[in-house]
């Protein structure tokens, strides 16, 4: 109906191809989510005071009695690890859909399963990796034998990546939502079990001093399987939350 | 190869309610289409649907001829759209907003191609300043300033003078008209009379 209107004289701008350059908008993406979270500091420590305090309470809630705490120590600390890495990622897309910045990622020429990966690993680096570093530490407290500490970190580290790219799917999901933590809980924390299983059997392993190759392997895979999966559910899950 | 935004008996229902049906547009280079319509009336939902957003919609949609949903990295490519949120971060400085979106197309860009297109939506002297200290025109001009940034063929900008001064609104409608004039092509909602263009089609609904 308006074929009439574009006469031959008029100027034609140019189509383009997608010039590709993924590379360069991932790195990007992971330098501006860095940025931010570094300069909203509190975000970033929220989750380690939440994991100190609550290891704290368990000495005092059930016994100083170093023998019992050590039996404990291993479940007690992945369990908290778990919980604070789960309370941070209720704010992962969140700012994002507000601002209206995700819409935005949505539209970009680029996969979106990659610039989610950015996201994700962004946050593992900011809350996984910390939880796993200070994890020894708290490890002192609750007497956890010797010998585990680097196992426990080690555990940790591996471990968060893989509840970062599950939860980051449980995110995408609710982000739309006004009140979405209580049901991203419910949603992720199944899906935690398997991690938690091997994560705080790795640690127990090096207290009893059996192998922990097994264990760390087994998470190795359930970080490879999430990496394989996640960025393409995290990706789908994402365009469902903008539709709606 | 030209520029055609094509969609044929598009439909789409909120709440047991058809916002349109059947609608056939032919958007194509050189254009300036005004969505109109009273507040409710699916103009948002529209330019949605139009810039490949939202899937639940009856109709086609053709992208220079080709289905939409088969070309959507072509489509995507070209297309440039500013929503009700400006989508500019309050935590970064309005030249690391700009370099983000840069990075998006895939382009690195300079700073200076980042200042220019400051100082042209008169944001000079606010560079560095967190985005969430500015005002809310301000912000929304840091979002303006990508227009010249990224040069995309299609712009879908959904009331894009909101927030925006006198000299501003006047401003940006010279942009439309020049971008228009240049063979690109614009979709439009405001509630804002478009006087200074000469090529101007409106679409109405509701």
């Amino acid at each position: 109906m308006s074929s009439t209107n574009a006469t031959i004289s008029s100027p034609v701008m140019p189509v383009h191809d997608p010039k590709g350059g993924l590379l360069i908008a991932l790195n990007a993406t992971l330098k501006r989510d860095m940025m931010l979270m570094l300069r909203r500091r509190g975000e970033v420590l929220n989750p380690l005071v939440f994991f100190a305090l609550v290891i704290t309470l368990f000495p005092i809630g059930i016994s100083p009695d170093p023998e019992l705490l050590a039996v404990i120590a291993p479940g007690l600390l992945w369990v908290a690890a778990l919980l604070a890495a789960l309370l941070s990622l209720d704010s992962l897309f969140r700012s994002d859909y507000e601002d209206g910045s995700l819409e935005q990622l949505l539209l970009a020429p680029q996969p979106l399963a990659a610039l989610g990966l950015a996201k994700v690993a962004v946050h593992w680096l900011l809350t996984g990796l910390p939880l796993a570093l200070m994890a020894p530490l708290l490890g002192i407290m609750l007497a956890l034998p010797t010998g585990s500490y680097a196992v426990l970190a080690l555990s940790l580290a591996l471990g968060t990546a893989s509840l970062s790219l599950i939860g980051a799917i449980g995110a995408a999901l609710t982000v739309g939502l006004a009140r979405g933590g209580v049901l991203l809980s419910l949603l992720v924390l199944p899906l935690y079990i398997p991690v938690l299983i091997f994560g705080a059997g790795a640690v127990q392993a090096a207290i009893m001093g059996d192998g922990v190759t097994a264990h760390l392997a087994i998470l190795g895979a359930l970080l490879a399987v999430a990496l394989m999966l996640a960025p393409w559910a995290i990706a789908a899950s994402l365009r469902i939350s903008i539709n709606g | 190869m030209s520029l055609c935004l094509q969609a044929r008996q598009l439909a789409c229902e909120r709440d047991d309610r058809w916002l349109f049906e059947g609608l056939d547009l032919d958007i194509q280079s050189g254009e300036i289409v005004r969505i109109e319509g009273p507040n409710g009336s699916g103009k948002t939902t529209l330019l949605k649907i139009l810039s490949g957003q939202l899937s639940d919609y009856h109709g086609e949609l053709y992208w220079n001829g080709s289905l939409m949903h088969e070309v959507r990295e072509h489509f995507l490519a070209n297309l440039l759209y500013l929503g009700h949120a400006p989508g500019v971060k309050a935590g970064l400085s309005p030249l690391e907003n700009l370099a983000w979106y840069q990075a998006l197309s895939g382009e690195q860009g300079t700073e200076t191609q980042r200042e220019d297109a400051l100082s042209r939506v008169g944001l000079r002297g606010f560079e560095d300043v967190p985005a969430g200290q500015l005002s809310a025109g301000q912000q929304r001009r840091i979002a303006l300033a990508r227009l010249t940034l990224t040069p995309r063929a299609l712009w879908v900008l959904d009331e894009p003078f909101t927030a925006i001064d006198r000299h501003g609104v006047a401003a940006l409608e010279a942009q439309l008209v020049a971008h228009a004039s240049a063979g690109g092509c614009v979709l439009v909602t405001t509630h804002h009379e478009l006087t200074a263009s000469p090529v101007l089609r409106r679409v109405q609904l509701g």
